[in-house]
């Protein structure tokens, strides 16, 4: 219950912004932080709470993209109900995806190629088929107007990402409250000894697929409706999969803050990148790939796990003597 | 309440399970011992779904469970542990319990309180908000009866929980796998420790190379010549017999 004020409260401070930043560029980094934070929660429900390190998925956000603009472009259907549908299609996609892993047992780096696999198998489908537009791209028509979900000025899109956000965090502070979440913790920490006591851990990993795509997708919507651009690279390619993963595993993986964390971490890592060493294409990928490296060998529970390091230490030994006496 | 029939599993030129035909009795405490590598754990792995048998068949409460999932068979109400403790590490303790506890409740705070209860029964109730991976041999231990016990199973399988204990910490865990079966879950064991096969099980099977070679009460079965060879070599038995008279 603690946790869910703190969240409440986190979340109440972060929609000031659009009440006491007049800046658009501020508020447009805002917008990006949350938008990374969703992206990175997604990933964290299936690879944080459940231990399955999906390396695809852009598979989902890619899916809840194309699936707005494609519906919008190819066949007029407004946006929000794309919304709708863009979350759903990334669900089947995670149905699917998930059913043909989990199914064979699929586990560690057998699963994190697969499900690359499957995103660039739809990277390139979305290459090749005429209605995404091919290798072109597809542009959704700018058509400025809350009906359309495309807003004049940044507050709209604030208020829209803040929300899928909040959903995306309100969900994962629920599955660490309830036996959906135990299960999923159990199955990722002992597989077997998990099933021993009665979890049925394919269905609990279905689950937890799902829940990650559907989140992974909504991202992908409203990427599509900020940029109004996509092509299979920004879709389906894997910088989003890795900024996926990046994010929860800078933050803290498997906790419920860590992917808000590491969204901020991120960006501060990303502008500095850019203000050092100016826009060179590619780059971030790199020094993306140094960080995870970096994050995994040097501090593996993430920017999460070091605030409560560093929380503890005052009463470092206090906790040291409770826990010996117990003993 | 648990009838194996005929059970079989080879891995490939390795009879781990060879014709195992054994009916464990309701309300009892029965053991399966048997030298290393005799397949008692195979045939546990058998009996609860972790893998599925060439041949043979498992009854449980008169019902065919053979080749069943391991949580289709937990929910039916046997659940096993495991030789090599496997706790969830980094959640704690009572985490750890309310995972069993799970299988029959669905509110997390019911779950949470069970497992506290559980504890309590099995002595762990001092260490509950502790990093399960932090327990030494004997909590974890302790930890795997709780686990299973959270589940509410009419039987449970004891995959040497004793083992990697000191004499001290057996004493202390042999009243509680007592204290476990005055309530009315049957056990199976399989155990190394003969101490607490002799003091705890009611009947027992001795396995060796995936067959049953010898049943009966621990003490009758000890002493046949059979299970002394299994366990000694060939002649022994002969031996011990011709140096008892001698000492007679």
């Amino acid at each position: 219950m603690r946790q869910l004020a703190l969240l409440g409260l986190v979340f109440a401070i972060i929609g000031l912004a659009p009440f006491v930043i007049s800046s658009d560029f501020t508020l447009n980094a805002v917008i990006m932080i949350l938008y990374a934070a969703l992206v990175g929660q997604a990933w964290n429900i299936l690879g944080g709470y459940g231990g399955q390190f999906s390396f695809g998925h852009a598979a989902y956000f890619g899916t809840g993209a194309y699936t707005v603009a494609v519906l919008q472009v190819q066949l007029g259907i407004n946006p929000w109900l794309g919304l709708i549908a863009g979350g759903a299609m990334a669900v089947l996609v995670a149905a699917i995806i998930g059913f043909s892993t989990f199914r064979y047992g699929l586990r560690g780096s057998y699963f994190a190629l697969v499900t690359l696999a499957f995103a660039e198998v739809l990277r390139i489908l979305s290459n090749s088929v005429p209605f995404t537009g091919a290798g072109v791209g597809i542009l959704i028509p700018l058509d400025q107007g809350p009906a359309n979900l495309q807003f004049v000025t940044k507050q709209g899109f604030f208020w829209v990402i803040w929300l899928i956000t909040l959903a995306a965090f309100v969900t994962v502070w629920w599955i660490g409250q309830s036996r959906f979440g135990a299960q999923l913790m159990a199955v990722r920490d002992n597989e077997d000894a998990a099933r021993a006591l009665g979890v049925e851990a394919f269905r609990v990993k279905m689950g937890a697929i799902m829940l990650s795509g559907l989140f992974s997708g909504l991202a992908g919507v409203f990427y599509a409706q900020y940029f109004l651009y996509l092509d299979p690279y920004i879709a389906y390619g894997p910088a989003v999969s890795v900024e996926s993963l990046l994010v929860p595993i800078i933050g803290g993986l498997g906790t419920l803050f860590g992917p808000l964390l590491g969204a901020l971490g991120l960006h501060v890592i990303s502008e500095l990148t850019r203000e050092f060493i100016g826009e060179f294409p590619g780059i971030s990928l790199v020094i993306y790939g140094i960080i995870l490296i970096a994050m995994v060998l040097f501090m593996p529970r993430g920017l999460a796990g070091l605030a409560s390091r560093l929380r503890a230490r005052p009463f470092g030994t206090r906790a040291k003597a409770a826990e010996g006496s117990h003993a | 309440m648990l009838e194996i029939r005929a059970l079989r599993k080879f891995f490939g030129g390795v009879k781990a399970c060879n014709n195992v035909s054994l009916t464990v009795p309701e309300g009892k405490i029965a053991s399966l011992i048997g030298p290393n590598g005799a397949g008692k754990t195979t045939l546990f792995a058998l009996i609860t779904g972790f893998h599925r048998p060439d041949a043979g068949s498992v009854c449980f409460l008169g019902e065919d469970i053979t080749a069943l999932a391991p949580e289709e068979i937990a929910r039916r109400g046997m659940v096993r542990t495991f030789q090599i403790v496997q706790p969830f590490a980094g959640q704690t303790v009572r985490e750890n319990i309310a995972v069993g506890a799970h299988l029959r409740i669905r509110s997390r705070a019911e779950a949470l309180a069970k497992a506290e209860a559980v504890a309590h029964r099995v002595g762990l109730s001092d260490r509950l908000d502790l990093d399960a991976a932090s327990l030494t041999v004997a909590g974890r231990k302790r930890l795997e009866v709780a686990r299973a016990l959270a589940t509410d199973p009419k039987l449970i399988l004891f995959d040497e929980v004793l083992a990697g204990l000191n004499p001290s910490e057996i004493r202390d865990v042999i009243p509680v796998i007592r204290a476990v079966r005055e309530e009315g879950v049957t056990i199976l064991l399989i155990e190394h420790v003969m101490q607490a096969v002799m003091s705890l099980s009611e009947y027992t099977w001795v396995l060796n190379q995936g067959e049953l070679i010898a049943e009966g009460a621990p003490a009758d079965v000890v002493s046949d010549p059979l299970v002394v060879e299994a366990y000694l070599g060939k002649g022994m038995a002969e031996r011990i017999a011709r140096r008892e008279v001698r000492h007679a």
